[in-house]
């Protein structure tokens, strides 16, 4: 008998009801996702008397908002530190997480695994737990107030040391050995034939590593008290509590700040959430 | 020809160089690492050890240390603001953690199948990720404004409203806790997307033959499958739950640890500790029980689950 056949497919209509309903609900989430994103540029536009109403379309759009912050607070001197910094972290953090990637994934030296498992661990350790220390430490080479401050300890994370070995481990054996076959030393092999190679997981680092930065906030906020070094991120921090009741002000303050960010992030989407994804588990 | 003794002069040869070599590659290694092992050793080992050490002392307005034994420990015990901490900290963990795992893999389940519309609305589920802390913390704030902010006034419109999102003490934390799941999500729908990728196709096709509905296969199939990426998830995110900036940041931005303290998670204690009084051994004796306890949190977690690697029948 074969009466409780099993029915693994339904109709064509049904099939595209219920994908018709699930990408309706998908979209209004997304969308729910991005409201607060969306509010955020709505009232950057309105006019300080519209700030509390309840349109998403401003009546009577203004660039007021974004004229007063870029020129009445310092805020481009913000932007250019947070620029500086980052690209600066991100530069030397690359230069620095490839050799040891390439290092700890392709060269043989005796204490290489406890040398890895030791850089793997730092990856339980985050910044609120060790601040009070760091700031010490860094106190007493005489980096409060300083771009060395904001930069140098930023640069060393597990993590991207970590993802580049793993890609380095995936490369095939042989293409190292034409280069050593021509007599290449290590630092030839490296830099001509390795970073080369790495072009595309580097590039999707920079990104992740230029918005790490560019979006911080407690180490700025932990090494820095002098204005000129501020970064943006200090920058809108402290505008709230100058202009409390200036919400027009402050949403366009913080859209100046996402956009870049956002703007990476459509750009670049494909890289920045693969290797995101694969940092989980591999 | 060749006679036996060169081929033995050539081996003897080949053997030195390798030899050599060996101790090139050697060298080699040690200074590719040596940039990144003394950056990690100066600014995180260094300071880890450093937190152990700085807990035994006391800093007055000078910046002299002298030391003072188990006193800020002792001062940690009779400290009624830092175990309000550790109960705001637990609290926060034990509400963000089964709402990041809900929401991240529901998500992730939604936009599971790879086709455009899909691509787009994971690109707009993962969006917050990519903004900053304290625009997040500004704008969520500037939305939930006593009954005038947008989200205030949805509130009232459905009938919940009425209360304040920060600055009542019962709801402060539960505005807190959204917040950080708005932001995190996506990066767990992220996580779990790869976990999903790597569930065989073919036992999906097995069970619908079968006649497993929907659920059954989401109980039998995908969630067992999943529990090495469930395993990270949580893990992962329970260290951000205790120890993550984005607590601070978001905390820091919003609340300043208040109202009544119903906020002020151990990281925002003990920053305020340090940076505002002054108290850099007291609070690096707060930051180091924080840290033993995060450790013997995870190290029971991974005791009870055998470290992720459940048994399953393959």
């Amino acid at each position: 008998m074969s009466s409780k056949r099993p029915q693994p497919y339904f109709s064509r209509s049904q099939v595209t009801l219920v994908r018709g309903l699930w990408m309706v609900v998908t979209a209004i989430l997304a969308f729910m996702t991005l409201f607060p994103l969306l509010w955020m540029v709505s009232i950057a536009f309105k006019p300080a008397a519209e700030s509390f109403s309840s349109n998403l379309i401003p009546q009577s759009p203004t660039l007021d908002n974004f004229i007063y912050v870029l020129t009445g607070v310092p805020f481009i001197r913000y932007m250019v530190n947070s620029f500086f910094v980052s690209a600066t972290v991100t530069i030397v953090a690359l230069f620095f997480h490839t050799m040891a990637g390439y290092a700890l994934a392709r060269l043989r030296f005796p204490g290489r695994e406890v040398m890895f498992l030791s850089i793997f661990s730092t990856f339980l350790v985050s910044l609120p737990v060790i601040i009070v220390p760091l700031f010490v430490i860094v106190k007493a080479m005489g980096m409060l107030n300083s771009y060395a401050g904001l930069i140098i300890p930023a640069i060393f994370n597990a993590f991207g040391i970590f993802l580049l070995r793993q890609y380095y481990l995936s490369l095939p054996k042989e293409i190292e050995e034409a280069a050593r076959i021509d007599g290449a030393g290590y630092w030839r092999i490296y830099w001509s034939v390795i970073l080369p190679l790495s072009r595309p997981i580097m590039s999707a680092l920079a990104i992740l590593f230029f918005l790490a930065n560019w979006n911080s906030f407690l180490w700025p906020l932990t090494i820095t008290s002098d204005p000129n070094l501020w970064v943006v991120q200090l920058g809108i921090a402290n505008f709230k509590s100058q202009y409390s009741a200036s919400w027009n002000y402050m949403m366009a303050a913080s859209t100046i700040v996402a956009i870049p960010t956002l703007i990476l992030f459509v750009i670049f989407q494909r890289q920045i959430m693969d290797s995101l994804k694969t940092s989980g588990l591999k | 020809m060749t006679t036996i003794a060169e081929t033995a002069a050539r081996r003897r040869h080949a053997g030195r160089t390798r030899l050599s070599a060996k101790h090139r590659e050697w060298i080699a290694g040690y200074l590719f690492v040596l940039p990144d092992a003394l950056g990690l050793l100066v600014f995180l080992g260094v300071p880890m050890a450093l937190s152990l050490v700085l807990s035994v002392y006391e800093v007055n307005g000078f910046g002299g240390y002298s030391f003072v034994g188990a006193k800020n420990y002792l001062r940690m015990w009779n400290d009624p603001l830092f175990w309000k901490g550790a109960k705001v900290t637990a609290l926060y963990a034990v509400m963000l953690v089964p709402l990041l795992y809900v929401c991240g893999l529901g998500l992730a389940l939604l936009v599971q199948r790879t086709d455009r519309f899909n691509a787009v609305m994971r690109s707009m589920f993962f969006a917050p990720h990519m903004v900053s802390l304290v625009v997040v913390a500004l704008v969520w704030q500037f939305m939930v404004v006593d009954k005038i902010g947008v989200i205030s006034k949805l509130t009232a419109a459905l009938g919940i409203g009425g209360f304040s999102f920060l600055g009542d003490p019962n709801f402060a934390l539960i505005t807190i806790v959204l917040v950080s799941v708005w932001f995190l999500m996506g990066f767990y729908m992220l996580i779990f997307l790869g976990g999903l990728q790597d569930i065989p196709r073919q036992y999906y096709e097995a069970a619908m033959i079968d006649g497993a509905g929907a659920i059954a296969r989401f109980w039998f199939i995908t969630l067992p499958l999943l529990k090495p990426t469930s395993f990270f998830v949580i893990m992962v995110s329970m260290v951000a739950a205790v120890a993550g900036a984005q607590a601070f940041d978001i905390i820091y931005v919003m609340t300043k640890g208040g109202p009544a303290n119903a906020t002020s998670v151990l990281i925002v204690y003990i920053y305020q500790q340090a940076f505002g009084f002054g108290a850099f051994g007291y609070a690096a004796a707060m930051a180091s029980i924080l840290v033993v306890a995060l450790m013997i949190v995870t190290a029971l977690f991974f005791a009870l689950t055998r470290g992720g690697r459940f048994h399953h029948e393959q």
